[in-house]
């Protein structure tokens, strides 16, 4: 999916580029609070990790053999701020040494390969593993479907941007199904791999996933034959610790119920509610292409049937949709109640710490 | 792992190109870049001139053609992609050799091709005439922040190690016959990757406690300042400014 040169407009690169440094401005300061003066040196190690990985082909099946992307992996290890970094300087550098993917385009490869897949993995994870009961399978669980989600996530993001700031005027519906189909298989060989290294991870260095930093058991020592607990080392992980246990269970409830609700609403009715060509599909109609279309369709192009497959993949495109529109939604809310939390509770509890309350 | 020293498309020189300071080169490819896709597809000429400009520099840069040509085949996906588009793209249509192809696709398919062709090659060229290092110092003279150069210094210099961690694992596979041929191996690979993961972190970790250990303190010390005189910027200005006047050029003919 790297962007080349051309392929985008400038103004909307231009944008993109603009959207790409903010993130990345907002991702350094962050991956400072997670990982202090550690950042450079352990951010820099595990982007070579991403790097090495993008180079570890999976055989799929005859012959072919696909790679992993390595967005959600690196929200899910390491956290979403160091993600974004680690992912955003493989692709700089992907851009700079080995001309894989345009200078110019590095803005739009920045937005929908580091950004999107990250924010998106790490918002789903966070909240299935809220809602799932507490263990180590459903760390694996809640990667796997992050991983499914962050890659089809990035291909409608892409999708969007080739639509504002395309330079051909390819039918949005035809990008669109094109870019997702291929994108939820992409998305599965992902997932898979993704949830199986989260599962190796934990296994053996629970400490060192980010995302399951809940499943950490209190130090305990026994001492005279009972259990005391022991004096918290540093402050980082006792905070995250220390929360009121009413509070969690309700508020999970409150997790399951709306997150529950809104995939269900969003996945499953779209799928059944309309059987009319989607609204992407519409834009290019009243566009008034699509007349011309309908006739070419019909003649004698090798892609003659395409009609039929939009029809048919309109609705689980639909559905499609719907699903990373909530997991949009979720971020935007998850963004809002993280900073009034943040004001509430002061500025020496870091918010990794308070999203684990 | 011979070469610890330069990646794999740098290719050692002593001509002007090589020894341009790195920031001016950055600079100069990212401008060159910009002119590039901000030129009309129409004027196909113009691209025909920008991919003179660029024959000048790889002469000057003493790089031979088969080397810069044999690197432009990392866009092999994009031709598969442009080639595509006529077939799909809408608007008006005209028969070529029998096939029905949209105009609108093929100026699409020729403005991807020439301008990622393009950019692909400067890239390129950039590439082969700076070293990693330098790479880095200029990308920090440019002002890129300093943690992210920091980031990318180290994955750089990890890469390999990295990297040959991985081979190391593979070589320990295959010795005990182990062969990815489908779906039932992912879980092997997925292992693999999760062990390569706490290597590097773990890694990470004691380059961290060395670096302390050294007196870090959250900044590496800039030892050696690059600097460009008014020449040396004038000298690699030269190609965005002519990219510049065929791009004028371009959208007033």
């Amino acid at each position: 999916m790297h962007v080349p040169d051309g392929f985008i407009n400038a103004p909307t690169s231009a944008v993109t580029g603009v959207v790409a440094a903010g993130a990345i401005a907002v991702s350094l300061r962050g991956a400072r609070r997670e990982l202090d003066d550690r950042t450079a040196p352990l951010a820099g190690l595990v982007a070579a990790f991403i790097f090495a990985v993008q180079m570890l082909n999976f055989p799929v099946a005859a012959g072919t053999s696909g790679h992993l992307l390595g967005g959600a992996l690196a929200a899910i290890l390491v956290g979403p701020y160091t993600g974004v970094l680690c992912v955003s300087v493989v692709l700089l550098m992907q851009g700079i040494l080995f001309a894989d993917g345009g200078l110019t385009a590095l803005g739009v490869n920045i937005t929908d390969m580091a950004i999107v897949t990250t924010v998106v993995s790490y918002a789903v994870f966070r909240g299935l593993v809220k809602v799932l009961p507490r263990g180590r399978r459903s760390i694996t669980v809640a990667s796997f479907v992050a991983a499914v989600l962050s890659v089809p996530a990035a291909a409608v993001a892409f999708t969007l941007i080739y639509w504002i700031g395309g330079t051909t005027d390819v039918a949005i519906g035809k990008v669109a199904t094109a870019m997702i189909g291929v994108h939820v298989l992409i998305g599965i060989g992902e997932a898979v791999i993704t949830a199986l290294t989260v599962g190796a991870v934990v296994a053996v260095r629970p400490d060192l996933v980010h995302g399951a930093r809940d499943l950490r058991q209190k130090l305990r020592l026994r001492v005279h034959g009972e259990l005391v607990d022991a004096p918290a080392a540093d402050g980082t992980p006792a905070g995250a610790r220390t929360a009121p246990v009413a509070a969690r269970t309700s508020r999970r409830t409150l997790w399951v119920t709306g997150l529950v609700t809104s995939l269900v609403l969003a996945g499953f009715v779209s799928f059944y509610a309309s059987a009319n060509p989607d609204g992407l599909e519409k834009v290019a109609a009243d566009k008034g292409i699509d007349k011309k279309t309908e006739e070419h369709a019909s003649s004698d192009s090798p892609l003659a049937d395409y009609g039929v497959k939009d029809v048919t993949n309109a609705r689980l495109s639909g559905g499609l949709a719907g699903v990373i529109g909530v997991g949009t939604t979720v971020v935007a809310g998850s963004a809002v109640f993280w900073a009034v939390r943040r004001r509430r509770t002061g500025d020496d509890v870091s918010p990794t710490a308070v999203e684990n309350v | 792992m011979g070469a610890g020293h330069a990646h794999r498309l740098y290719r050692h020189g002593h001509s002007p190109v090589h020894g341009l300071p790195p920031h001016t080169k950055l600079a100069a490819v990212l401008a060159f870049v910009v002119v590039v896709v901000s030129t009309p597809r129409e004027a196909m000429w113009a691209f025909g001139l920008y991919a003179v400009l660029l024959g000048l520099v790889a002469r000057h840069a003493r790089v031979p053609a088969g080397f810069l040509l044999k690197r432009l085949l990392i866009e092999v996906p994009f031709v598969a992609f442009a080639v595509l588009m006529p077939f799909v793209a809408e608007g008006e249509r005209v028969d070529v050799l029998g096939l029905s192809l949209s105009v609108n696709g093929l100026w699409g398919a020729w403005n991807v091709l020439a301008k990622g062709t393009l950019g692909v090659a400067a890239s390129v060229l950039l590439a082969s005439t700076t070293e990693l290092r330098e790479l880095l110092l200029g990308l920090q003279r440019l002002r890129l922040p300093p943690l992210l150069v920091q980031i990318a210094s180290f994955m750089i210099r990890y890469g390999d190690v990295i990297t040959d961690e991985m081979r190391r694992m593979r070589v320990a596979r295959e010795s005990r016959g182990f062969e990815a041929r489908g779906l039932r191996h992912w879980g092997v690979l997925a292992k693999s990757a999760g062990a390569l993961f706490i290597r590097s972190y773990e890694r990470g970790e004691r380059v961290h406690l060395a670096m302390i250990s050294r007196g870090y303190a959250g900044s590496v010390p800039v030892i050696d300042e690059v600097t460009a005189s008014r020449a040396q910027w004038s000298y690699a200005l030269a190609l965005p400014f002519a990219a510049l006047l065929v791009c004028v050029l371009g959208w007033s003919l």
